[in-house]
């Protein structure tokens, strides 16, 4: 499925210091049993963000009307546990279009570039410094640029460059997609398979 | 040919790139895919959005395990929203003329279970499934990985999909086990040892005679963890050990395509000289039987050993508090003598026969703890059969145990199978994540003899005092 373009992107930022943050956090198995795409934000962070009895958890930072915005800014080994890819559904379906940390799961980093969201991996010194800017003033806002592969604090201008490979990069600027790709090279995966005899 | 020294997982990779792209991942091909309920649905709509059928259904296979209840299995699924999900998986599997093994069909169980056991997991191999316990089948000397369920639409319609090949890690264990020391307790302290995100970017190959001397059941446990410390998956070259495994199993090769296969996967161990990334040497004799105390895998310790100080550790000392915190634990406390109020033996990770043959020699002439509640779950029907011929049913009976369906149940709890609020659970999967076996569940992971060491005392115990 084809998704959005990514090319900039400037916003405030919601920041959620906790390192491991799993999918089963991101999305609990219970929310998995849609048959279509649809819906996952609402149960995004769910056992952290509502109390059993389904009030919203007043302390966590997605009921905190202070923070907002469509970047998410995560503690280290951002994603990790289960290959769900709800989990990227949902943090798309609730808005956000980048997730920011200073090291992501492998699965949850395909499954966010394949749904479209950017994730920008940025040194443990800069992520500490996206978080004490938004600490001292929420409304702080993040610049990111896809075509130059940097993420800038707007206040004080401090950048730092990320890494994606050419052809992620490309994918996200035009809105392609892999099944595009592989669809117009069908001949020769059929004559690999011939070959190979699988 | 070069003379080059290569790795097996180089020897597998290579042998299944399609096309190299210039500055992005390679397009890899697939040889096996497995599909089932949760992560396949909107795959096929994806399918069907873009008018495209699956390209070579023969070699995609369905089995219904992460949404199915454990008991009643004959009556209609009473969740209508699990029904709804296992309807979807049998007819999209109709429809593009995939082999379906839904429930009550007696092939059915977890994905990572039948696999293996019915001859379709095989040296050589990439295999993938939307499910990130899919790193088990590198047992078989096979690349096998989870995915994400855009990357099932990519081999539904394509066989293939974009991968960047990962980094290469050796980890070597050496030496003897001590007595109660099982291959769950391995993978437990090779976590706790790298953390659970010490493998993120690698692909690992276990080796050592710890891993030569281990069943296939045992390697299973030991790559199905993989995911557990990051790695993208583990593999384990194929020996004997595996070729008898194999032999003989219904989808298995067999006469002349036997040989061809067994004179192919006898050229796949790592050379002597290849290199690694990275590598890591532990020591048999340093590990016990282990037991995790937080909400990730990589929180593990020996049995014996108490609560490590956050201090002490690498990682965020908040984190560290929130985790204790959830597990009502502290630091400093011992885990023997806690009291358990779940036992889970089942999952992808701990349901084969052998585990429940572990669990059965312990519970022999003895009783479950009334205060436990015991979901004793075979990863497949197979399983459940030779619980059953093997005389190990009996023994479970006659301890007050239940032998449930097979399914992946609370590992995940997606049915039923859930742990309360506040509720301690020694499990012998694979997660002890927040909430994993049910919304405020706390699940202290372990083997199969940790866990029938639980079952009868009511008390994390340690098995070596039982046996």
């Amino acid at each position: 499925m084809a998704y959005d373009k990514f090319n900039v992107l400037t916003s405030t930022a919601v920041p959620l210091p906790i390192e491991n943050v799993d999918t089963d956090q991101i999305i609990p198995a219970r929310f998995l049993k849609a048959t279509k795409r649809e819906g996952f934000g609402d149960n995004l962070f769910r056992d952290w963000r509502y109390n059993a009895d389904d009030t919203p958890q007043q302390e966590f930072i997605l009921n905190n009307p202070i923070y907002s915005g469509k970047i998410l800014v995560g503690g280290t080994n951002f994603g990790s546990g289960s290959s769900r890819e709800h989990a990227a559904w949902a943090i798309y379906d609730y808005g956000f279009r980048c997730v920011v940390s200073s090291f992501f799961a492998d699965i949850f980093k395909n499954n966010a570039i394949n749904m479209g969201i950017l994730p920008v991996q940025v040194s443990p010194v800069f992520l500490e410094k996206i978080f004490s800017a938004i600490e001292v003033d929420p409304m702080t806002e993040l610049g990111v640029s896809l075509p130059e592969q940097t993420i800038t604090i707007l206040a004080s201008g401090e950048k730092e460059s990320f890494d994606i490979n050419g052809y992620k990069k490309n994918n996200l600027l035009n809105g392609f997609d892999d099944i595009d790709y592989l669809q117009a090279m069908r001949s020769d995966i059929v004559s690999f398979a011939t070959a190979k005899a699988i | 040919m070069s003379s080059q020294p290569v790795t097996l997982f180089d020897k597998v990779w290579d042998a299944h790139v399609v096309r190299k792209i210039e500055d992005g991942p390679d397009v890899f091909f697939i040889d096996r895919h497995f599909i089932h309920e949760v992560t396949s649905p909107v795959a096929f709509l994806g399918l069907e959005s873009r008018g495209i059928k699956v390209m070579f259904p023969e070699h995609t296979f369905a089995t219904a395990d992460h949404n199915t209840p454990t008991i009643n299995q004959h009556l209609p699924v009473q969740d209508p929203l699990s029904a709804n999900q296992l309807k979807a998986l049998e007819q999209n599997s109709a429809k593009h003329g995939i082999s379906h093994w839904g429930l009550g069909n007696p092939k059915n169980g977890i994905v990572h279970v039948v696999g293996p056991e019915n001859g379709i997991t095989l040296p050589g191999m990439t295999i993938v499934c939307g499910d990130s316990h899919t790193s088990t089948h590198g047992a078989f000397g096979a690349i096998a990985f989870g995915i994400g369920t855009s990357e099932v639409e990519m081999v539904l319609s394509s066989q293939c999909i974009m991968q960047p090949k990962p980094l290469k890690m050796r980890i070597n264990v050496n030496g003897t086990l001590g007595k109660a020391v099982t291959p769950k307790d391995v993978t437990l302290y090779i976590i706790s040892k790298l953390t659970t995100a010490g493998a993120t970017g690698y692909f690992v190959e276990y080796a050592g005679d710890v891993f030569e001397k281990m069943s296939m059941e045992g390697r299973m446990t030991v790559c199905n963890m993989s995911i557990e410390m990051g790695a993208r998956g583990g593999m384990i070259a194929p020996d004997e050990t595996t070729f008898s495994y194999i032999y003989g199993r219904e989808l298995a090769p067999k006469g002349t395509e036997w040989d061809k296969a067994l004179a192919y996967w006898k050229t796949l161990k790592t050379d002597e000289g290849a290199g690694f990334d990275v590598e890591y040497n532990f020591d048999a004799a340093d590990i016990e039987p282990m037991i995790t105390y937080g909400t990730n895998p990589g929180m593990g310790m020996g049995i014996s050993k108490s609560i490590p100080k956050g201090a002490d550790l690498k990682g965020g000392a908040a984190t560290y508090e929130k985790s204790l915190k959830y597990m009502g634990f502290h630091e400093e406390d011992q885990m023997i003598g806690k009291k358990v109020d779940f036992v889970f033996i089942g999952s992808c990770t701990n349901g084969r026969i052998e585990d429940f043959r572990a669990f059965a020699s312990i519970i022999k002439g003895r009783k479950k703890a009334e205060h436990v509640t015991a979901w004793v779950v075979p990863g497949s029907h197979i399983v459940e059969e030779q619980i059953k011929a093997e005389g190990i049913l009996d023994i479970l009976t006659e301890a007050g145990f239940l032998l449930r369906q097979p399914g992946c149940s609370a590992c995940l709890a997606m049915n039923d199978d859930k742990v309360p609020a506040g509720k301690y659970a020694v499990s012998t999967s694979n997660r002890n994540f927040e909430g994993r076996q049910g919304p405020g569940s706390r699940t202290l992971l372990a083997s199969p003899l940790v866990a029938a060491a639980a079952a009868v005392t009511g008390y994390v115990t340690d098995p070596r005092d039982l046996m």
